[in-house]
């Protein structure tokens, strides 16, 4: 379908006497079955289609974007798309379209995933609920089901195209004055266990039953792979070499030098093997694996064609559809991780805090990377080496420079899911001195 | 439109439904922003398509799709029953709606100028010359600054019988300065952090908004904050002004009087609400000067949160939430009014496009202007005056908050005395609005527009509407972000 597209795209634009246009068809066929006070409440499917189409006209670009995929809809984005590009100023730095390179074919797909039913869905959130159901508990969350594909091409002759599925399920089990939560991804939904997630989050709040206050101050923490990834997730965007040229990044003079602790490497991965995403960026340009951080060193960001002109380097492949303001960014984190099963750092903890998730992050420093939120869903006092109960959740204001160079242990990594960012492949980590600021009160 | 809507009523409503509405919309966009001196982003897009909700087997079922073939149609009708039918092996109860009439309706949101009209290179003339200003300024690093509009119709057809056709058109303007120097980023906005101020209006929001006129001064304001001391750390008064203040309505109010969040629906992702049933008509939420409404009606003003009927039919209304201090209402929809034993929902479905199905949301939760002239809401011996906001943060039930702001001053006596950076402050929900002492007039009230709140699985982005002018609270925890 999409090179018939692009061959409407390409003839229509000729009609305006302009020949440089990039289409970008993307198809997604998603549904979602939500459930809430153990029943499913809302249950839900989308079927959508759209081209965008880029022209570049004497020296500048516009991008237009539709779902009317008939020939009036191609030729009436494609009208706009140069009809924009003409009343913008010429740009001096704007490089022609990308040729066609290599990149590896790799589709993640499986058919289970793309076949699922409603009655799939409904009946195994019906066996989750049962789970929490049995435990006096009541139950809240999602399956979902998607098949997505994207595909850009141009008039140079790019031709890139990925095909990917997504199964995700979420549960959040509550007791009276508690809860708990778990949540996985995985492309094939057989890779997935929601009854053992279901029984997770059911264990949680049980565990978590009858919170204590403790009051705000330094903690040894533990946190869990989602709540490692939604915190260190926010940091990304600044690897971003568009980001350091606009001085808005934390690494505008830090690059190369020793930011985090010796215990921390992370790549940007495509290719690896929990790792989900098209392997190519917004202009077609191949991802190429990055090492971010090697040993607490801030070593590679990415770079879009333009910045990479600009720098005199080539592209890593992390560009951002055009036109955009925002360059680039790495979006396939592997944190690399240590040898510290979460049991074990639980045991070596004398007095810490175990922190199954965090939630409503924000930035509060741009500079230092201070972040505030809270801990959801799961947060207990570890004393001696034992959970012994669930605490009150704690708001927290913490640096993550700070905190990346105050990791004591990590365990394997593994494909975590959060709701604050997007998925990563990352370890569990107990951290020292992690600050809460306040306690809520639940 | 309105025969997509039917043709795809008939086709789901003659395969036996106990109820279906469709909404299809035509939806087309154009944003254009700037950076350092050139065109960032310039594009437009257009989206057509319909979504299909039922209740069949006494379950709910959702389709959506841009295919609007005939055979389009049947498919999504087909499937919307598919999928309501499923949902019968984790059934409860049958689901129960409040009643409300048909309505045959066509309205249009009011606008002078229509955003469209206006090409786009006047759009970036316009704001390469903001651009150009703020760089003027020795220390900014980056300039930046946006346009968006939006024009929105959406046919609204029910098995109830009813027929809306809404058009609602939107526009959103505004810019930020930022200045990197010795190790420390600061910002300043106008008029609002994320995007500027957005209404319910045409392109004469543009203008009204003096982009220009204000640049200088924003400017030189993100330079002069890496001169300004840090914000003390300690309880102090507090002075907001409006934008944030709309702010701390939307999180603090707002997202916890939403039903659907506290009977449980959200749970699993936005979370829930401090505001149990038990609460309504018992708690004191503010101090005697809080009033607040929800107001989705086109007297309250341009709003994100305006419009002539709701996602499910039900008309605009204006519901009190705290009157003179006291917790008085939820927003609803027909489900949840008749969840909690109501005649009626007072409109507050609304869904961010075609593809997915309504929400309870926002419309125009504002606190309503009080008496203080601005000196007497800065007739203090000792606060901390903010602005704009920075960084918003909140529980998911929404009891502990904080907010940073772009901007400080220490007042003293009236009087502005010193520059503050990195200002933050935090609380308790329920505190915070019991320490309210001053609100000024009307005349200072501003109805501004959140375009970016997100709630649901799969998660929707809305924009809500929040009225406020700025007002005083006493002995408020300030500087914690800094803290420890």
């Amino acid at each position: 379908m999409a090179d018939e597209l692009l061959e409407q795209v390409v003839t229509a634009a000729r009609t305006h006497g302009i020949t440089e246009v990039e289409a970008i068809v993307t198809t997604s066929d998603d549904a979602l079955t939500r459930f809430a006070n153990n029943t499913i409440h809302q249950n839900v499917a989308e079927r959508t289609r759209h081209l965008s189409v880029r022209a570049i006209v004497d020296g500048r670009t516009a991008r237009a974007t539709t779902n009317r995929l008939d020939a009036d809809g191609i030729r009436g984005v494609v009208a706009d798309a140069i009809a924009i590009a003409r009343l913008t100023e010429p740009d001096p730095e704007l490089l022609p379209l990308a040729d066609p390179q290599p990149f590896g074919p790799r589709n993640r797909f499986a058919d289970a995933t793309a076949q699922a039913t409603p009655d799939h869905r409904a009946r195994i959130v019906g066996e989750a609920i049962r789970v929490v159901e049995g435990a006096s508990q009541t139950a809240a969350g999602i399956y979902s089901t998607a098949h997505s594909t994207f595909h850009i091409l141009n008039s140079h002759g790019v031709s890139a195209a990925y095909s990917e599925t997504m199964a995700r399920f979420s549960i959040t089990a509550m007791a009276a004055d508690s809860s708990g939560w778990a949540k996985a991804s995985a492309v094939d939904l057989g890779d997935l266990d929601p009854i053992a997630l279901a029984r997770s989050a059911a264990q949680k709040a049980a565990a978590s039953a009858h919170p204590r206050e403790l009051p705000a101050g330094r903690y040894t923490v533990i946190l869990e792979p989602a709540a490692v990834l939604d915190l260190a997730g926010q940091m990304f965007g600044d690897f971003s070499a568009t980001a350091i040229r606009d001085d808005r990044s934390f690494l505008t003079g830090r690059m190369g030098k020793k930011i985090f602790g010796p215990n921390i490497t992370i790549y940007d991965d495509v290719r690896h093997p929990l790792q989900a995403g098209a392997p190519f960026d917004g202009e077609g340009v191949g991802r190429r694996t990055l090492t971010l951080v090697d040993k607490g060193v801030v070593k590679d960001v990415a770079y879009s064609r333009h910045a990479a002109a600009l720098a005199g380097v080539a592209p890593t492949g992390h560009g951002f559809p055009l036109p955009n303001e925002h360059g680039e960014a790495p979006t396939n984190i592997v944190i690399a991780g240590g040898e510290t099963p979460l049991d074990r750092m639980i045991a070596e903890t004398p007095r810490g805090v175990l922190v199954t998730r965090l939630w409503y992050i924000r930035e509060v420093d741009p500079y230092e990377k201070i972040f505030t939120g809270m801990t959801r869903d799961g947060t207990f006092l570890v004393e001696g080496g034992q959970v012994v109960c669930g605490v009150r959740n704690f708001r927290f204001n913490q640096s993550l420079i700070e905190l990346l160079s105050n990791v004591e242990a990590l365990s394997t990594p593994l494909r975590a899911s959060g709701e604050e960012t997007f998925d990563m492949v990352v370890p569990a980590m107990r951290v020292k001195g992690f600050n809460f600021t306040e306690v809520t009160k639940f | 439109m309105k025969d997509l809507a039917l043709r795809a009523l008939d086709a789901v409503a003659r395969r036996g439904v106990s109820y279906a509405d469709v909404r299809a919309q035509e939806i087309r966009e154009r944003e254009i922003t700037t950076k350092n001196g050139k065109t960032g982003h310039a594009g437009s897009s257009e989206s057509v398509g319909l979504g299909i909700r039922v209740i069949a087997a006494g379950c709910w079922g959702f389709a959506a799709t841009d295919d609007l073939t005939p055979a389009g149609l049947e498919a999504a009708a087909s499937r919307a029953i598919e999928i309501a039918r499923s949902g019968v092996v984790a059934r409860k109860a049958d689901l129960t709606l409040a009643p409300e009439q048909a309505y045959q309706a066509t309205w249009v949101s009011p606008f002078k100028i229509d955003p469209f009209s206006i090409p786009v290179d006047q759009n970036l003339a316009t704001l390469l010359a903001v651009d150009a200003q703020l760089r003027r300024t020795a220390g900014v690093n980056l300039a930046e600054t946006s346009m968006h509009f939006e024009r929105r119709r959406q046919v609204f057809a029910s098995t109830l019988g009813s027929l809306i056709d809404q058009t609602r058109c939107v526009s959103g303007a505004g810019f930020s300065a930022l200045s990197y120097k010795d190790n420390e980023i600061h910002k300043r906005s106008y008029p609002n952090s994320f995007g500027g101020q957005y209404q319910l209006k045409g392109y004469e929001l543009v203008a009204e908004l003096d982009l220009l006129g204000h640049a200088p001064r924003i400017a030189e304001e993100a330079v002069a904050l890496h001169s300004a001391d840090q914000c003390p750390e300690g309880e102090f008064d507090l002075i907001l002004d409006s934008s944030q203040l709309g702010l701390q309505i939307h999180e603090s109010v707002g997202h916890p009087i939403e039903l659907d969040r506290v009977l449980g629906s959200e749970a699993n992702y936005a979370g829930m609400s401090f505001l149990t049933l038990d609460k309504l008509n018992q708690l004191r939420y503010g101090s005697e000067v809080v009033n607040v409404v929800c107001d989705a009606r086109l007297e309250h003003g341009p709003g994100l949160g305006t419009f002539a009927f709701d996602d499910e039919g039900v008309p605009a209304q204006s519901t009190d939430i705290i009157r003179n201090g006291h917790f008085v209402g939820y927003m609803t929809s027909r489900e949840t009014a008749a969840a909690v034993g109501r005649d009626r929902s007072n409109g507050c479905m609304r869904a961010d496009g075609w593809a997915r199905i309504p929400l309870i949301r926002m419309t125009n939760v504002s606190l309503e202007p009080g008496r203080q002239s601005l000196e007497e809401i800065f007739d203090a011996k000792h606060a901390i005056y903010m602005e704009t906001n920075r960084s918003w943060s909140i529980d998911d039930k929404r009891y502990n908050f904080q907010f940073g702001c772009e901007i400080g001053w220490e007042i003293r006596n009236g009087k502005r005395v010193r520059m503050l950076k990195n200002p933050s402050y935090s609380g308790i929900t329920t505190e915070f609005w019991n320490s309210c002492e001053a609100i000024a007039s009307r005349e200072h009230w501003t109805l501004w527009g959140v375009p970016n709140c997100g709630k649901g699985q799969p998660e929707q982005v809305m924009g809500t509407g929040h009225g406020a002018s700025p007002a005083r609270f006493r002995k408020i925890r300030i500087g914690s972000a800094y803290g420890g």
